[in-house]
């Protein structure tokens, strides 16, 4: 049997379209086997790797996974912890074991930690089947997020908000100046001066509606330029080479 | 047989599709075919209240159709949920059901809201083809987009694409239909009208000819919501 490609790289392909026929080709994330077809399950960017098909959703609600660091909100104050909206179907309890190593009388007001409305910084230690979350402010960085602004993007589009290796991220604050947190559920936590911070968002909701076009970073530094912030030419990372290069001055 | 409007028999009156086209929604669509124009908006998943109404092991699909009070022939439809609206509400969620894939979300409830701002017959067929559309747009796992078409019958001759004045004209038979190409199984048959068995069997052949004709133009609509200008 021949094995026929039905669509090219990077195009777009909807629920129950007919991608790939033979059994030459192996399906991945998101697309599904019948017979000898390979049909996609969800409306997604196809990927072509080989003989793999893959498919990268862009649209869709965040699913919360384990080891994520997201921003949530605190709605509500229980009796040990706090109930967090992560901007998903499911909301994350935090308990107060999990919250600070600080000692808390018992009966002590919770609000005066973390209040209702308050954007916290933190990760999932835990998802169960049921989907019950559980997060921790244990980490590195992990804390309540004071002052700035809150931006939504979807959470498919989070990682071109990063870029590779945070590039994206790291050109963002470089330009603006403004302190920028990333949460994997798509709301990003943006701290600087007002103008900058208009900057900023603006750029990130560029990033976002042009997430699957390519030359996205040279869109968005022609973006920022135009809006009258400065950026620094790329800091190319020197290849292991020539810091070995530095190291030894040359000499082998 | 000339219809009312001038068509043939087997011709469908034009077709619009357009995906995304309520912002502040998970997924929308809109399905103009005719005079009949259908939008629909999807949120979630979500938190589903009422409680006890949750399913511990997959997420519940909830539609709600509803003709807006205007859409009408300048009689005043009566707002708010009637049987009739009831009704086409549970076929339309048993008729994307079979495609939809919701075991990722328990206890959580996807909303899908579909409104006729313009009625001309036909419309439970525009909604569940615009519902199709917007889950697909909301990023939903689906085995298949749900195509669906009007038929009917009026004097002896199977019609496609019914519009008001032949649906209400004496003698006529309304069969709507709605398919679910991959699989080539149909999601939706209701049948309202005298028809025999030969002319049910002929009309569900036309029927899913025209189905598989309003499902290029669903596929077309999502891709040129990504296309580069």
């Amino acid at each position: 049997m021949t094995d026929k490609l039905k669509i090219k790289n990077k195009e777009i392909a909807v629920p129950g379209e007919v991608l790939a026929e033979g059994m030459g080709y192996v399906p991945s994330r998101g697309i599904r086997r019948a017979d000898d077809k390979l049909i996609a399950e969800q409306l997604g960017m196809i990927s072509i790797e080989g003989k793999v098909i893959k498919l990268i959703p862009l649209t869709g609600v965040y699913i919360p996974k384990v080891g994520d660091k997201i921003i949530a909100k605190v709605i509500d104050v229980l009796m040990t912890g706090w109930r967090l909206d992560t901007r998903s179907p499911y909301s994350a309890v935090l308990s107060m074991k999990d919250a600070t190593s600080e000692f808390i009388q018992r009966g002590a007001d919770l609000t005066q930690y973390f209040a209702l409305g308050d954007f916290v910084l933190t990760k999932i230690t835990n998802v169960t089947s049921q989907k019950l979350v559980d997060v921790s402010m244990k980490g590195p960085g992990l804390r309540k997020l004071r002052g700035g602004r809150i931006v939504k993007v979807n959470p498919h589009k989070v990682p071109r908000v990063i870029g590779k290796e945070g590039s994206m991220v790291v050109m963002l604050k470089q330009a603006t100046g403004c302190n920028i947190m990333v949460g994997q559920n798509g709301l990003i936590w943006i701290d600087g001066t007002p103008e900058a911070e208009v900057i900023a968002e603006k750029a990130i909701i560029k990033i976002e509606s042009e997430a699957h076009l390519s030359g996205l970073t040279d869109r968005i530094k022609a973006f920022l330029e135009k809006q009258g912030v400065k950026v620094a030419p790329e800091q190319k990372k020197a290849p292991v080479k020539e810091i070995k290069k530095k190291i030894t001055g040359g000499k082998k | 047989m000339k219809r009312t409007d001038g068509r043939n028999p087997d011709q469908m009156r034009p077709i619009k599709a357009e995906v995304g086209v309520i912002p502040n929604a998970d997924g929308s669509a809109m399905f103009q075919i005719g005079n009949t124009i259908a939008y629909a908006a999807v949120y979630g998943p979500r938190e589903m209240y009422p409680r006890f109404m949750q399913d511990p092991k997959k997420g519940v699909l909830r539609c709600v159709y509803n003709m807006m009070p205007f859409s009408g022939h300048g009689e005043r439809v009566r707002p708010g949920g009637s049987r009739r609206s009831k009704e086409i509400s549970v076929v339309t969620e048993n008729a994307l059901r079979p495609v939809l894939d919701l075991s990722d979300y328990p206890n959580s409830v996807v909303d899908v809201f579909i409104e006729l701002t313009q009625t001309d017959a036909g419309t439970r067929c525009a909604g569940i083809t615009a519902a199709a559309m917007a889950l697909a747009d909301a990023g939903f796992k689906m085995k298949d987009l749900v195509a669906s078409m009007s038929m009917g019958m009026l004097s002896g001759e199977i019609i496609t694409d019914v519009n008001g004045t032949e649906d209400c004209s004496l003698g006529a038979t309304d069969v709507p239909v709605a398919l679910i190409p991959c699989m080539d199984k149909i999601s939706l048959l209701q049948l309202d009208g005298p028809i025999s068995r030969e002319n049910l069997k002929k009309l569900l052949e036309t029927g899913k000819k025209k189905c598989l004709e309003i499902y290029k133009v669903q596929q077309e609509a999502l891709k040129k919501k990504y296309k580069v200008d």
